[in-house]
């Protein structure tokens, strides 16, 4: 493989890109804009919940209960009747309904130990144990202050101290962008190299290629080095500039260890791009297939659920995603300031992942131009 | 009409291309009933006054009158449309390459509103008069150029046109077909005797038997005549020459006529180029058969044949391009190898079609084949510029490709494979579409190199002059070489009048011995004496809607890789994601820096420990361990139990224990959280209770939580009614999305200009087999969720149907308005995946209800489709709902359609701008 070969190609792949502005718009999107969005749009784990008091006590206590669901947590509480709950719910209106039964507060001063029931939409499963959590909370105090002197009861003395390490407001737009980011990262590393190569061939282009004394290999590189520069200069200005810029995220760890992880999963997933290439025949059957991977990388890597709650299967098929690494590492580094000692794993993995799928690219790349 | 009138008539015609001038101020009147011919240099405007003819592109300055109204004007336009046939340049680049021949001319037929019975009668004899009956059922893709030629003048005469524009329909076309072409037209014309022709053409011995001629150069008029009238005016022998003599005096003077020297005897003693019993096969179809030639040194050498001989494959044989099957093929008396580069660099080949970067400008391209070829630096700068002298490349070196004439775009592509002085030059048809005079000049380069330079060259070509140029020449027929010889001895062999002859004789004789094709009575045009039918073109017509959406059933139908790749990888992604995505987060990983060690402390640490929601790790040793452990991701909660723990308790004096957990990942680190407080609280109640009893623990009321619609709070009943939306939302504008994008990037966009069809018709039309598809689609993910998962379905089957189908119609329908908009496939798919994947995942009420969404992700999430047929899945699958309950979701989804499809057609064009 000849350096200077590989440098040329690796420019005519960048002029092509120059020449699709609308590309090269929605590049720019995908690393600025949508990231803001989705740092943005992502809710505390429970914001806004809504939620409906059937109030048929009306009582001191009753409306007590009502005035202590405050905002960010809760939307402020609709009061529906009995009747409306189950329509209201149906629709999906309200994801909790809170019932204060009638003589809700004479029972509770007899000591009858009334019963408040708590509905909740368990589809939406996000909510729905938090809220119960935050609610079960929020009425026991609310109820138990009311009481005053009921409250106090037999007490143990100790003290649960958490603190969230790492983020801690829990603020979840920092993880909405990172997640973003790697998202952007990974779509467009696949598309850029693989739809690009089945273009040139449907172009005819490539063929042209093989008369002149370049190699497949040569080729290849050049489509790895320039599609993934581009990748990783985009993904290192959106960091920069946006993440740590105007989302005002702070970043722990050493954004060159990070960049340097991202270029090594670019590495794998431009291969994995032009392996997809060589696979699928024609473009529609490219765009079929990039959904049946993309889909998969992007849901199941850890970025959106975590890892550990996958079945086991799924965890153990994941890790030849570079994703799920990249993901790990990704964490560590920017979030929980993770040096080298720490993320050389997820490097190594990275690296082999990339090496495996460079050379099974290249391999049917080679057979791919012979068709 | 009256012949009488003239066709088209214009005045000040103007046209620009960015900065280039492509017409400039024409003015002038084309005779009706007659074949009128365009000649003139390549990029003079040709092809770009064609195309304002035909209204295939939006008039800019001047005036045009065509079949008797203003063609500026729309309501014209669609008036003519149908009586207007166009064939643009190109070897059938208005062909559907994955559609059979039959299939190609039944599409046009039906976009012009024709009836089967008329459409059947029709096909068949036009096939019939081109000789295309026995390759019916071929797909497109697979026909010679020559064959392509044909099917698209088919396709052009399927309605009857009053006036027939071509664009230099014999380009690339052999000299047998030629004549079949220009025989069938004459037939055609015979029939219908109104009928106008308006033809570019680079062959001036075709150019002598039209009625009438134009001579344009620079975007302007030089001439009109008759051929005769213009040799009167020139004073030329030929056409050819008077071509010439018509030109400016600076252009005029840079052509010279081509002189051969006789070759140096010494030279030719060696072979350069050898083949031998050379045999290739694709699959059964043998495209070569047992040839064998030898090419010496400096020697011209000339391949001639019909389309689809075999010409490319064994040119692309010697170029170790395609792998022999038989036989072995030589260069300077190596064989070939595909991977030798130090032959590759001796070589300089030239593909048929062009095969150049089309984003690179002129100079850029050959730039890169400079360095690719390894020239010094310093040489690839004045080596450009004589390359571009020597082809007249000069003016168009900033050039993109693809705006460039077809006969520019070939002397770039010689140029190119001259760049690097090759020893051996492989030329497959590179002078097709070229003018005379860049002809005449690159052959004088091409006779330079041979003698000057001793550079072996093997050129195939269409045009009879050429060959007479070429030392020795092979003529070939259905993969064998029929003679090989000199020119002259060719022509006398068989007592010919001119060489054209001579191949006529050679290839007619071997098809009658072959007895394939025998020289049948070409099929008789019948002049159409029904009235031509009455063809509406109507605001809208369901007809061409439908003939729309047959065509795109069909190319889906061809492609049953897709086909499978959609619905097999809908169930794949259903299966992989639904049992994948779980909400509830279990096996936490957990470690307790424990400093206190005694039972108490273990007490605590085993109520965490036994839970199905945490997995205890290893024991910390030191807060540097918890850090360090922390920080690389192992452990997500660490619990510090301090010194003296069970002392401190049995005295009544307040402890604290610590927690940290890890808040990267926001959700998670709630959920943990939850369950750290909870256990934390039943600890303490079990403390209490062992301590003082059950009253004490006992509250002043009970709070009942009820889970409701998924009581047992399973992901999968939660999960799978919200992977149905996603992946059809994904699934279906992926397949819609490359649809018209595809279209524009093959060209046969073209068609959409030229008939009658409308942009609705036309998007409509292309949508409907993508409804369908994402409607089977949907059932196969209801079956897999039902039997499968065994997820319940409590509510209305055809509220969530009804749902799915009009949700369908918004993805495809989205797909179509990005393919609208886009100009590459490429940018489409990058375009698709952030447009559908993000909104749907992220936004989509799929893991986050939408109510509880802020900024412009609430905006966009209550927008997109995604969150409403979440609703009426959720709603369905576990709440039991009928139709009435969901009208909120399905309203809005509703109300979506028309303002999806209405953008969509706002972005088509119906003319090229």
């Amino acid at each position: 493989m000849r350096p200077k070969h590989v440098l040329h190609l690796a420019m005519k792949e960048l002029r092509g890109l120059l020449r699709d502005p609308l590309l090269m718009v929605l590049v720019a999107y995908a690393f600025t804009l949508d990231i803001y969005t989705t740092a943005t749009a992502i809710p505390e784990t429970l914001n806004r919940a809504a939620i409906a008091i059937v109030d048929e006590d009306a009582s001191p206590v009753s409306r007590r209960v009502a005035d202590a669901f405050l905002p960010p947590y809760f939307v402020p509480p609709t009061q529906i009747d009995m009747a409306e709950m189950d329509a209201r719910m149906d629709a999906g209106i309200d994801t909790f309904s809170l019932v204060i039964p009638p003589e809700f507060q004479r029972d509770l001063l007899a000591g009858g130990r009334p019963e408040v029931q708590l509905n909740v939409d368990a589809t939406r499963v996000s909510q729905a144990f938090t809220g119960a959590g935050y609610i079960q909370a929020i009425v026991n105090q609310e109820i138990g202050s009311w009481l005053g002197r009921g409250a106090r009861q037999a007490e143990m003395p100790v003290d649960l101290e958490v603190r969230a390490r790492f983020n801690p407001a829990l603020d979840p737009g920092w993880f909405g962008a990172l997640t973003s980011i790697i998202s952007s990262v990974t779509m467009l590393s696949i598309i850029l190299s693989g739809a690009a190569l089945i273009r040139e061939r449907e172009h005819g282009t490539v063929e042209h290629l093989l008369v002149m004394p370049v190699t497949a290999a040569e080729i290849m590189t050049s489509k790895v080095l320039s599609m993934g520069g581009v990748v990783l200069i985009a993904s290192g200005l959106s960091l920069g500039f946006m993440v740590q810029g105007v989302l005002g995220v702070p970043v722990a760890g050493s954004v060159t260890l990070f960049l340097f992880g991202a270029a090594l999963h670019l590495f794998a997933m431009t291969s994995m791009g032009i392996l997809l290439a060589t696979i699928s025949g024609s473009m529609p059957q490219f765009a079929m297939l990039l959904l049946l991977v993309l889909l998969p990388l992007e849901i199941l890597s850890g970025g959106m659920t975590p890892r550990e709650s996958m079945p086991e299967a799924v965890r153990y098929v994941m890790l030849a995603a570079p994703n799920t690494h990249f993901i790990a590492l990704s964490q560590s580094v920017l979030f929980r300031g993770a040096g080298l000692s720490v993320v050389w794993p997820q490097l190594l993995a990275l690296a082999l992942i990339g090496a495996g799928m460079f050379s099974i690219a290249l391999r049917r790349f080679r057979r791919f131009l012979d068709d | 009409m009256t012949a009488a009138g003239p066709v088209a008539r214009a005045e000040g015609l103007a046209l620009l291309y960015g900065k280039v001038r492509a017409l400039y101020d024409v003015s002038i009147d084309l005779p009706a009933g007659c074949i009128v011919g365009l000649i003139g240099p390549d990029g003079v405007g040709k092809s770009s006054l064609l195309a304002l003819i035909a209204g295939v592109r939006r008039m800019q300055a001047g005036q045009l009158e065509v079949l008797g109204g203003n063609i500026r004007r729309t309501g014209h336009r669609a008036r003519i449309c149908p009586r207007i046939a166009y064939m643009p340049q190109g070897l059938g680049r208005n062909l559907y390459p994955t559609l059979s021949v039959r299939e190609n001319v039944d599409f046009f037929g039906r976009l012009f509103g024709e009836n089967r019975a008329e459409r059947d009668r029709r096909i068949a004899e036009l096939l019939e008069a081109t000789d295309l009956t026995l390759f019916a059922d071929r797909p497109a893709a697979k026909l010679s150029g020559g064959m392509k030629q044909k099917l698209g003048l088919c396709c052009a005469l399927i309605h009857d046109p009053d006036l027939l524009i071509l664009d230099e329909p014999t380009t690339g076309v052999d000299p047998l077909s030629r004549r079949e072409f220009w025989a069938l037209i004459e037939r055609i014309r015979a029939a219908r005797p109104g009928m106008s022709l308006i033809v570019a053409s680079a062959y001036m011995e075709e150019a002598a038997g039209f009625d009438h001629l134009v001579a344009m150069d620079d975007g302007k008029v030089l001439a009109t005549g008759s051929p005769a009238e213009i040799l009167d005016r020139t004073g030329a022998a030929d056409l050819d020459a008077a071509f010439i003599a018509l030109l400016p005096e600076e252009k005029r003077a840079r052509h010279k006529p081509v002189t051969i020297p006789p070759s140096d005897p010494e030279a030719r003693k060696t072979y350069v180029v050898e083949a031998e019993n050379l045999t290739v096969r694709f699959g059964d179809f043998t495209a070569v058969k047992d040839v064998s030639f030898r090419i010496r040194k400096g020697e011209i050498f000339g391949f001639l044949g019909s389309n689809g001989c075999g010409k490319t494959t064994t040119m692309k044989a010697l170029t170790g391009l395609l792998e022999p099957a038989e036989g072995t093929t030589r260069i300077y008396g190596r064989e070939v190898d595909a991977r030798d580069m130090a032959t590759r660099k001796r070589i300089g080949y030239m593909t048929q079609s062009f095969s150049l970067y089309s984003e690179l400008t002129v100079r850029q391209n050959l730039d890169l084949h400079a360095r690719l070829f390894d020239m010094a630096r310093a040489e690839i700068g004045p080596r450009i510029d004589e390359l571009a002298r020597r082809f007249d490349l000069e003016g168009v070196l900033d050039s993109l490709p693809l705006r460039l004439p077809l006969g520019i775009r070939q002397r770039l592509s010689l140029a190119v494979a001259l760049i690097h002085r090759p020893e051996v030059l492989i030329l497959d048809e590179p002078t097709s579409g070229v003018d005379p005079v860049a002809r005449d000049n690159f052959w004088q380069a091409l006779v330079d190199l041979s003698r000057n330079d001793g550079v072996t060259i093997f050129i195939s070509t269409h045009y009879m002059s050429e060959a007479t140029r070429c030392d020795r020449i092979s003529l070939m027929h259905d993969g064998r070489v029929l003679i090989s010889d000199t020119p002259e001895a060719i022509r006398e062999g068989v007592g010919a009048a001119s060489l054209d002859d001579a191949f006529v004789h050679h290839l007619e004789g071997a098809e009658r011995e072959s007895g394939t094709s025998a020289p049948a009575p070409h099929g008789h045009l019948e002049a159409d004496t029904t009235a031509a039918p009455q063809r509406r073109r109507g605001l809208f017509s369901l007809a061409r809607l439908l003939s729309f959406s047959w065509r795109e059933a069909l190319e889906l139908r061809r492609d049953p890789i897709r086909l499978t790749l959609a619905s097999v990888g809908s169930v794949i992604l259903m299966i992989v994601l639904g049992y994948g995505i779980s909400m509830d987060v279990e096996d936490l990983k957990f470690a307790v820096l424990d400093l206190d060690q005694t039972i108490s402390s273990r007490s605590y640490v085993n109520d965490l420990a036994g839970s199905r929601y945490f997995d205890e790790q290893r024991p910390l040793i030191s807060h540097t361990d918890l850090d360090q452990r922390m920080r690389a991701g192992e452990i997500s909660l660490a619990l510090e139990i301090p010194p003296g723990f069970a002392a401190d308790l049995e005295r009544g004096r307040l402890v604290s224990i610590g927690a940290w957990f890890d808040g990267t990942m926001p959700m998670r680190a709630n959920t943990v959280l939850g369950y750290v407080q909870g256990m934390h609280l039943h600890w303490l109640t079990e403390q209490l209770r062992q301590e003082f009893g059950d009253e004490a623990v006992a509250g002043n009321f009970r709070l009942e939580v009820r889970y409701r619609y998924n009581p047992d709070v399973e992901s999968l009943d939660a999960i799978v009614p919200a992977m149905i939306p996603l992946l059809l939302m994904l699934i279906p504008a992926m397949l819609a999305v490359l649809s018209v994008a595809r279209e524009k990037e093959s060209g046969s966009i073209v068609n959409l200009y030229v008939t009658p069809a409308r942009r609705l018709e036309f998007l409509l039309g292309k949508q409907l087999p993508y409804i369908v598809l994402g409607s089977l689609n949907f059932f196969l993910l209801l079956g897999l969720a039902l039997l499968v998962f065994g997820v319940s379905l409590k509510g209305s089957l055809f509220a969530l149907t009804a749902g799915a189908v009009i949700y369908v119609t918004l993805s495809t329908g989205l797909g179509l308005l990005i393919s609208a908009f886009t100009r590459s496939q490429v940018t489409a798919l990058f375009f698709t995946a952030l447009a559908t994947l993000i909104p749907a995942v992220q936004y989509g009420g799929i893991i986050d209800p939408v109510s509880a969404l802020e900024g412009a992700g609430r905006v966009i999430g209550e927008v997109f489709p995604t969150s409403h047929f979440v609703t009426i899945s959720r709603g369905t699958f576990a709440k039991a709902l009928e139709f009435g309950d969901l009208n909120g979701s399905f309203l809005p989804m509703l109300a979506l359609v028309p303002v999806i499809v209405m953008v969509g057609a706002a972005f088509v064009r119906k003319q090229e701008k």
